[in-house]
C-alpha cells in the first residue's frame, strides 16, 4: 500500500512538471533556511573534515594530514572500543525488538489497566538519561546497592555488576535496554493496531492457534515497525554515549569503552584535532552500518 | 547560559568602568568574576577571601562562579580561554596542566607585581612560561603519600614504615587482624594513581635525570626498573588481598571516611584530605596520621610534593588594575590567615610571612618534617615535566584490580603519553 502510494505521487509529479517553474513561492524564500542550515550544519561539518588533519590546541592549529587517523587507530583500546560499541548496539537493538513486540503483543490485548501499564512502560523513556544512569549506578554498587542486597537476601552472592571487566558493558546495555524498551513498545503497539482484522478471521477460519497467529500473521505483518525499531536503537546503540558515561566512564580501565566514549576522552585530554577525527570515523562507521542494514530492512519490506 | 552570563558580565563590567573612572581615593572599586572549582573547600575559601575583600572594599563587587572538577573543568576552562569568555580571575593547576591552557596567549604576567616578591621560586617555576610568571598560589603545598589509622596501629602495635617490605610486613598483620588494610577507591578513577605518582621520589632517588630524559622521549616507564616500581606496588597490594571489598566502586569521599573512622588502615592520597576530613568528619581529625610512600631502601625516605594550584587572571579581564588588586590580597599573608581559619591548615605556605595555626591535625604535624631542615622531599613528575598521559588513571585501575599486569600497564602508559608530546610540540617524540 505504501509503495502504491508512493508511485502515485510520482506519477502526479511527472504530470505536473512544466507547472514547476511556476511555483507561487520564489526560490529565495527558501534563503533562510538555507542560511540557518548552512551556518550551523554545513559549516561545522565542513570545518571538522580540515581540523581532523591537524593538531588543534583550540588556540592554533598545524595541518598535519592524516596523522590523527593513524594515531587514532593505532589508539590501544579503540579495537576494543570498536568491538564494544557494535555488541553494545546488537544487544539493545535485538533486545528491544524481542522485548518491546512481546510486551507490545501483551498491551495490544484484553489485560487489565492497559492504559496504566501502558504508561508504566513508556515512563523511563521520559527520564534523563544520566539520572537513569546515577540511579543505577547506586544499584548496582557491588556490596552496598539493592540488587545485590537483594539477592544476598535469597542467598545468592551478586556480582560486580559495573565492576568487573566482564560484565560492566552488559549491565550497562540491560539498563539501556530498561531505558529504552517503552520506545520500541509504543512503535510496536501503533504497528499491531494497523494490522487489519481480517487476517486474523481468515487464520481462525483455517483454524489456527494462537502461536500461529503470531509468527504468520502478526510477525510479517509488523515488518515496517520492526525495522524502524532495529533502526533506531541500533543507530542509537552505536553512538552511544551519556548512559555509559554517567555509569562507568569507560570502565573499569578500558572495559566497557565505546567509540564514542574513546572519542570523548580524547576531547577531554585536549586532543582536539584527534577528537574530531574520531568523530569523522564514527560517522563513517555509522554510515557503513546502517546505510545497508535499511537498505536490506526495506527491501524485504518491498517485497511483502 | 553563557551568553546571558556574558551579556551579564559586559554589563556589570562597563558600569565597573564607569564607577572607577568617577573614584579617587586609592580604595579600588568595581567588579569582578571569579571562577572556582566546586569542591567544598574551593568554594568555602574563596567566599571568605570574597567578604574579607569586599568588607575592606565596599565598592567592590566580586562574583563567584563554579565549575566541576577533572576533566569537565579542564574542558570549560579551555573553552571559556579560547571564546574570551573567561572569568576576570579563575583557579586552575600549576605544573603540567598549566603549560597546556597556552599562558602566554592568555594570561596576564604578573612577574613584577609587588606580592610575587613574597612567593617562593619554587611555585614559581611551576606557573612560568616564556620568562613571565602567571600564577599566585591558591592553597599550601600538598605532598602525596599514604594516610593511616591512628588507632589502628596502635591497637596492633605497628611502626611507621620506612621501606615497601615494611609496609607490606604492615599490611599483613592488619589482615590477620580481619581488618582492611589497603582503601582504594576506583569508583573515582583519579585516586588510582596515587601510587604510581606518590612513588616519584624513590625513582628519583634512583635515577636522579629521569625527568629530564622522559621528557626527551629517552626515558619509559616500562623499561626504568624505579619507574615501574610504581606500578608494581599497585599490583602487589591487589594480589596480596589487601583492598577493601568494594574498591572498584567506592570513591574519594568514602575512602577518607574509611581512613578517618577505622574502617580500614592506608588510604594513599594527597594531604589536601586532610581539609576534607576536617570538614566533614571533625571528630575523627585526630585519628588519621600520614607518612610519605616507602621505597625500597630506608636510608632515602622522602616525600613526593605536589605544588598548590594557582590563581591566575585572564588577559581578557576589562578590570586588570582590580583584578591584580584582589589576587595579591590572596597572595598575602593575610589571605592565609583568612583561608586558615575558613577550611583550617592543610600544608605549608608557599608564601612568606604565611603562618601555619599552633594546633595542626596529626596528618599535616606527620607531613611538616619533610619539608623541614633535614627533611627529604621531591615534586611530583608532573612538576618537573609537562608530559603527563590522560590514560594513566584507567590503566591504574586495570593494574590495581588485576586486569592488566604492572608491565603491560607501564608499556601502555609510555604509549599515551606519546600523544601528549606531540601536541604540546616537544623535541624528539
Amino acid at each position: 500500500m505504501a509503495v502504491s502510494s508512493i508511485a502515485g505521487v510520482s506519477d502526479v509529479a511527472a504530470a505536473n512538471r512544466p507547472m514547476r517553474s511556476r511555483s507561487p513561492y520564489p526560490g529565495w524564500f527558501f534563503l533562510p533556511a538555507a542560511i540557518i542550515y548552512s551556518v550551523l550544519f554545513l559549516a561545522p561539518t565542513f570545518a571538522s573534515l580540515y581540523f581532523s588533519l591537524t593538531r588543534w590546541t583550540l588556540f592554533d592549529s598545524t595541518f598535519i594530514g592524516l596523522d590523527n587517523f593513524v594515531q587514532f587507530f593505532r589508539e590501544p583500546f579503540l579495537v576494543q572500543g570498536l568491538v564494544n560499541t557494535v555488541i553494545y548496539a546488537v544487544v539493545t537493538s535485538s533486545l528491544k525488538v524481542v522485548i518491546g513486540m512481546l510486551l507490545a503483543v501483551m498491551l495490544t490485548s484484553q489485560i487489565m489497566a492497559r492504559g496504566y501499564l501502558r504508561s508504566v512502560i513508556f515512563f523511563p523513556v521520559l527520564v534523563s538519561t544520566v539520572g537513569v544512569g546515577i540511579t543505577f549506578t547506586v544499584l548496582m554498587h557491588p556490596t552496598a546497592g539493592a540488587i545485590n542486597q537483594g539477592l544476598a537476601l535469597i542467598g545468592i552472592k551478586g556480582p560486580g555488576w559495573l565492576v568487573d571487566p566482564k560484565l560492566a558493558l552488559y549491565s550497562v546495555a540491560l539498563v539501556d535496554v530498561w531505558k529504552g524498551v517503552g520506545l520500541a513498545t509504543v512503535i510496536y503497539i501503533a504497528g499491531l493496531v494497523a494490522i487489519p482484522r481480517d487476517y486474523y478471521e481468515a487464520a481462525r477460519i483455517d483454524g489456527a492457534t494462537p502461536l500461529q497467529n503470531f509468527f504468520y500473521v502478526t510477525l510479517p505483518l509488523c515488518r515496517p515497525a520492526t525495522a524502524t525499531v532495529i533502526t533506531l536503537s541500533f543507530i542509537g546503540g552505536l553512538r552511544t554515549f551519556d548512559l555509559i558515561w554517567a555509569m562507568t566512564k569507560g570502565g573499569p580501565g578500558f572495559a566497557s569503552d565505546t567509540v564514542a566514549s574513546v572519542i570523548y576522552k580524547q576531547y577531554q585530554a585536549g586532543f582536539y584535532g584527534l577528537s574530531t577525527a574520531g568523530n569523522v570515523v564514527l560517522f563513517i562507521l555509522i554510515a557503513v552500518l546502517v546505510v545497508p542494514l535499511t537498505m536490506f530492512l526495506n527491501r524485504k519490506q518491498g517485497h511483502e | 547560559m553563557t551568553k546571558t552570563k556574558l551579556i551579564a558580565l559586559m554589563g556589570a563590567s562597563t558600569l565597573g568602568l564607569m564607577l572607577s573612572a568617577s573614584a579617587v581615593s586609592a580604595q579600588q572599586s568595581g567588579n569582578l568574576t571569579f571562577l572556582i572549582d566546586n569542591g567544598p573547600q574551593s568554594v568555602a575559601v574563596a567566599e571568605a577571601w570574597v567578604a574579607a575583600y569586599t568588607e575592606q572594599n565596599p565598592d567592590v563587587t566580586i562574583d563567584i562562579e563554579v565549575r566541576p572538577g577533572g576533566g569537565e573543568g579542564d574542558n570549560i576552562v579551555k573553552t571559556r580561554l579560547a571564546t574570551g569568555a573567561m572569568a576576570d580571575v579563575f583557579f586552575y593547576n600549576s605544573g603540567s596542566l598549566f603549560q597546556a591552557i597556552n599562558p602566554t596567549q592568555n594570561l596576564l604576567p604578573v612577574t613584577n607585581e609587588p606580592w610575587q616578591a613574597g612567593i617562593q621560586e619554587s611555585f614559581k617555576s611551576v606557573v612560568s612560561a616564556g620568562g613571565e610568571v602567571y600564577g599566585t598560589p591558591f592553597a599550601p603545598a600538598m605532598g602525596g603519600g599514604i594516610f593511616y589509622n591512628r588507632p589502628i596501629y596502635e591497637e596492633l602495635g605497628l611502626e611507621i614504615p620506612k621501606t615497601w617490605d615494611e609496609f607490606m610486613a604492615n599490611n599483613e598483620k592488619i589482615k590477620a587482624a580481619g581488618k582492611t588494610a589497603v582503601i582504594q577507591t576506583y569508583g573515582e578513577t583519579w585516586t588510582s594513581q596515587l601510587f604510581v605518582l606518590a612513588d616519584f621520589f624513590n625513582v628519583l632517588a634512583a635515577e636522579p635525570d629521569f625527568a629530564e630524559k622522559f621528557t626527551a622521549n629517552e626515558a619509559k616507564f616500562a623499561t626504568s626498573p624505579a619507574a615501574l616500581r610504581g606500578f608494581e606496588k599497585l599490583q602487589e597490594v591487589y594480589e596480596a588481598g589487601y583492598l577493601n571489598a568494594d574498591f572498584g566502586a567506592a570513591t574519594y569521599p568514602d575512602g577518607l571516611r574509611m581512613v578517618a573512622t577505622g574502617e580500614g588502615a592506608h588510604y594513599p592520597m594527597l594531604t589536601f584530605g586532610i581539609g576534607a576530613i576536617a570538614e566533614t568528619l571533625p571528630d575523627n581529625l585526630q585519628d588519621v596520621g600520614f607518612f610519605a610512600q616507602p621505597g625500597d631502601s630506608a636510608e632515602s625516605n622522602g616525600l613526593t610534593t605536589w605544588m598548590p594550584d594557582s590563581i591566575y587572571i585572564a588577559k581578557t579581564t576589562a578590570n586588570p588594575d582590580l583584578a591584580k588588586a584582589f589576587v595579591g590580597f590572596i597572595g598575602s599573608p593575610e589571605g592565609c590567615d583568612i583561608r586558615n581559619e575558613a577550611v583550617g591548615a592543610t600544608g605549608p605556605y608557599m608564601i612568606e610571612g604565611c603562618t601555619l595555626p599552633d594546633d595542626v591535625p596529626p596528618a599535616l604535624a606527620d607531613m611538616l618534617p619533610y619539608f623541614q631542615e633535614g627533611g627529604q622531599n621531591a615534586p611530583a613528575l608532573e612538576f618537573l615535566s609537562p608530559v603527563k598521559g590522560p590514560a594513566l588513571e584507567q590503566i591504574t585501575v586495570e593494574v590495581g584490580s588485576g586486569i592488566r599486569p604492572a608491565a603491560d600497564g607501564a608499556a601502555l602508559y609510555d604509549e599515551d603519553v606519546k600523544k601528549q608530546a606531540q601536541q604540546l610540540g616537544l623535541a624528539g617524540w
